[in-house]
């Protein structure tokens, strides 16, 4: 960094923290596109951490042992849907408490990467290749920070698609329809545990690529610590995104971002407060959820069947 | 109802039913006993399936498994030694339980506790090891009831779910942990494992006598056996569950339901500050990294499984105690990844709170009925 530093000055913070944002940002967007589809059929599902960390593994296996890191990311995805079924099989169960089977589906699924991953931590699998989105520039600096991920690009892409379909399609009128109000949807003869594991499954294929993009881009290796909780913190950022795709683009960049910020400023040698930086994200969707809530509603916005809206 | 049951049987004479079934009541207490022990074979079976399917022999592993876990004396005190923080921490799931709360952020209460405790055994080096112990345990315990009752507070006052906001308060605890103990507060000769510097070696709280465990697993059954006496037995139980009953009613019935919230959750929060207190003053001797050990998602599932009783977390914490504890001999034993145990614990979890599902629909509570 200290050769960039000679090439573009202060600008390189900026710069950092963005290419910072996207890359720490993809998995965060792919879980909470994921998480948002879930929550909008009205169930929640805590248990993207393990799917993160079961995407990350299978990804990184997948591709080393066929080459390709395209069936990596297709491999992820799958073991991502089949986790969400997984968790729609148990959820659909009366008396089964849903952040509860979250948790567990979390433990396993990690427990079942780490086991199946135990071999892959030394061997190198071939990495996703990035899109060079700063060839314009004679730059070094500006073409490394510029170096964007394909996945991340997709996941741009399925944000408003989601939206659009949301609002446009029969599928996403079903999705709303079970999500606000589970009687009005079995009077229309909607099946609603079927449309709701139809919504965690497909959550757990977004899922489940977000975990790739961790194996096979950044960091781009498998081992346990792959993950810090970004599957975990799916359900703050749909919050925060208030159950909008396209807003929960602008959240994976704020959340990335923030978690980027403190490495870039680190660089030019503000190093204090490194970790209250992380913290602000999670801080601000606090200040959200206390503004938002009230005593008599909680969470204006969400979707009306979502064990998180009942209140008293 | 179980009364009358039996004066029923008895007027219309017909063959007493086995005691089991005779009554609604028994049949639910004998789900209540039956269910658990079924899942936890069904898991067993499950998790034998898996190991047939990776190639390790099932009755072998989980041979091993007992013997790590309770086959000898030494084993059985590594069990309880894991089990001691998952019992303090389970109750901070458990007690706001009671009101219907899903708290999940018992982690956070650990760390700042046990940071708490830490800054405490610095502050009071050479004084009294009994005054310094008890400062210890009484800040970590109040800073823990602090923010988890800030938990239950939120809920309350402005309706901020709880699940939710313990999720986030954990991430903000981790934080201004991680801030401290990497900057104002750091020993600068923890190098690698940036910590506080160690507290006075008298501040270690020990082990129960003639073991290898420390204090902390007296104080987790004391804990749950005092927390289950006070939810079957007293008025502040009694309203608890009121409240988680039926909100509404507790609230025409006069009874104070944001009191109640906050005191259910700084309550838990209190026990699970308590866990840090342990983990510092007898396991670490210092607040670092080690104490974000995540107890708390799996204590938020021991609550679960005993079915948010005070109780059954005693049992539940042993056994998730135990299957960690098993996890070097399977791994020494049979050459399969450290992991497995935790293959097994999730498949446990799993089916346990499947078999939620199972309670009032076993053959047992249809034939109780039938009775009727």
């Amino acid at each position: 960094m200290e050769s960039s530093l000679t090439e573009l000055g202060w600008l390189t913070v900026p710069l950092a923290v963005l290419s910072g944002a996207i890359r720490v940002g993809t998995p965060f967007l792919f879980v909470s596109l994921g998480e948002c589809l879930t929550e909008r059929s009205g169930r929640i599902n805590i248990s993207l951490e393990g799917t993160l960390v079961m995407g990350a593994m299978t990804g990184y296996g997948t591709a080393y042992l066929t080459g390709s890191p395209w069936l990596g990311v297709l491999a992820a995805a799958c073991a991502g849907a089949l986790l969400g079924g997984m968790h729609s099989l148990l959820c659909s169960r009366p008396g089964v408490d849903h952040i509860a089977a979250g948790i567990a589906l979390m433990l396993f699924a990690t427990g079942i990467a780490f086991f199946f991953g135990k071999p892959l931590i030394q061997p190198r699998a071939p990495q996703l290749p990035d899109l060079p989105l700063g060839f314009w520039s004679d730059l070094n600096v500006v073409q490394a920070n510029l170096r964007i991920n394909p996945l991340f690009v997709i996941g741009v892409l399925v944000a408003p698609v989601m939206w659009w379909a949301f609002n446009n399609t029969r599928w996403g009128l079903y999705l709303r329809t079970v999500g606000d109000s589970a009687e009005a949807a079995r009077a229309l003869g909607l099946g609603v545990n079927g449309t709701r594991a139809m919504a965690t499954m497909i959550g757990g294929f977004f899922a489940g690529i977000g975990g790739a993009f961790l194996s096979l881009s950044y960091p781009g290796i498998w081992n346990e610590g792959l993950s810090s909780g970004q599957g975990l913190m799916a359900v703050v950022l749909v919050i925060f995104a208030r159950w909008h795709p396209v807003r929960c683009l602008w959240a994976a960049l704020l959340f990335g971002g923030a978690s980027a910020l403190a490495p870039a400023l680190q660089s030019v040698g503000i190093s204090s407060g490194y970790h209250l930086i992380t913290a602000a994200p999670y801080l601000l969707t606090l200040i959200l959820m206390i503004v938002t809530s009230s005593p008599e509603r909680s969470l204006r916005g969400a979707p009306a069947e979502l064990a998180l809206n009942r209140t008293d | 109802m179980d009364a009358f049951g039996a004066r029923t049987d008895g007027l219309a004479g017909r063959r007493r039913r086995p005691f089991l079934i005779r009554s609604a009541a028994n049949a639910a207490l004998a789900e209540a006993i039956l269910i658990p022990i079924a899942a936890v074979g069904v898991a067993f079976v499950l998790f034998g399936l898996f190991l047939a399917v990776v190639g390790s022999p099932p009755l072998e592993v989980f041979s091993s498994i007992y013997r790590g876990a309770f086959g000898t004396w030494f084993s059985w005190q590594n069990t309880l030694v894991r089990a001691a923080p998952l019992m303090l921490v389970a109750l901070c799931t458990t007690i706001p339980a009671q009101l219907g709360l899903v708290v999940i952020g018992g982690d956070g209460a650990v760390l700042l506790g046990g940071l708490m405790a830490a800054l405490c055994g610095l502050v009071l080096a050479g004084a009294p090891a009994a005054v310094g112990l008890a400062v210890m345990a009484a800040c970590a315990a109040v800073v823990g009831a602090g923010w988890i009752g800030l938990v239950g507070a939120l809920r309350h006052y402005r309706g901020v779910n709880e699940t939710i906001s313990s999720l986030l308060f954990t991430y903000l605890a981790v934080s201004v942990f991680r801030h401290l103990v990497q900057g104002p507060l750091r020993d600068p000769e923890t190098q690698n494992y940036p910590g506080t510097y160690p507290i006075d070696p008298a501040f270690a709280i020990g082990e129960i006598p003639s073991t290898n465990i420390h204090w902390g697993l007296a104080a987790g059954i004391v804990a749950c056996i005092a927390i289950w006496i006070v939810i079957k037995r007293t008025p502040f139980g009694q309203a608890m569950r009121v409240v988680g009953g039926n909100p509404r009613a507790a609230r025409i019935a006069g009874l104070p339901v944001g009191l109640l919230t906050v005191a259910a959750c700084a309550l838990g929060g209190a026990f699970a500050g308590l866990a840090g207190f342990f983990e510092v003053s007898a396991v670490i001797g210092r607040a670092n990294s080690a104490l974000y050990a995540h107890y708390g998602l799996s204590a938020v599932l021991v609550s679960f499984v005993a079915r948010h009783n005070a109780a059954a977390v005693i049992p539940a914490a042993i056994a998730v105690g135990g299957i960690r504890a098993a996890g070097g001999l399977v791994q020494r034993a049979h050459g399969l990844p450290d992991a497995t145990v935790m293959v097994f614990e999730g498949i446990v979890f799993l089916v346990v709170l499947w078999s939620a599902s199972w309670y009032g629909r076993t053959p047992l509570s249809r034939m109780a009925a039938d009775g009727k």
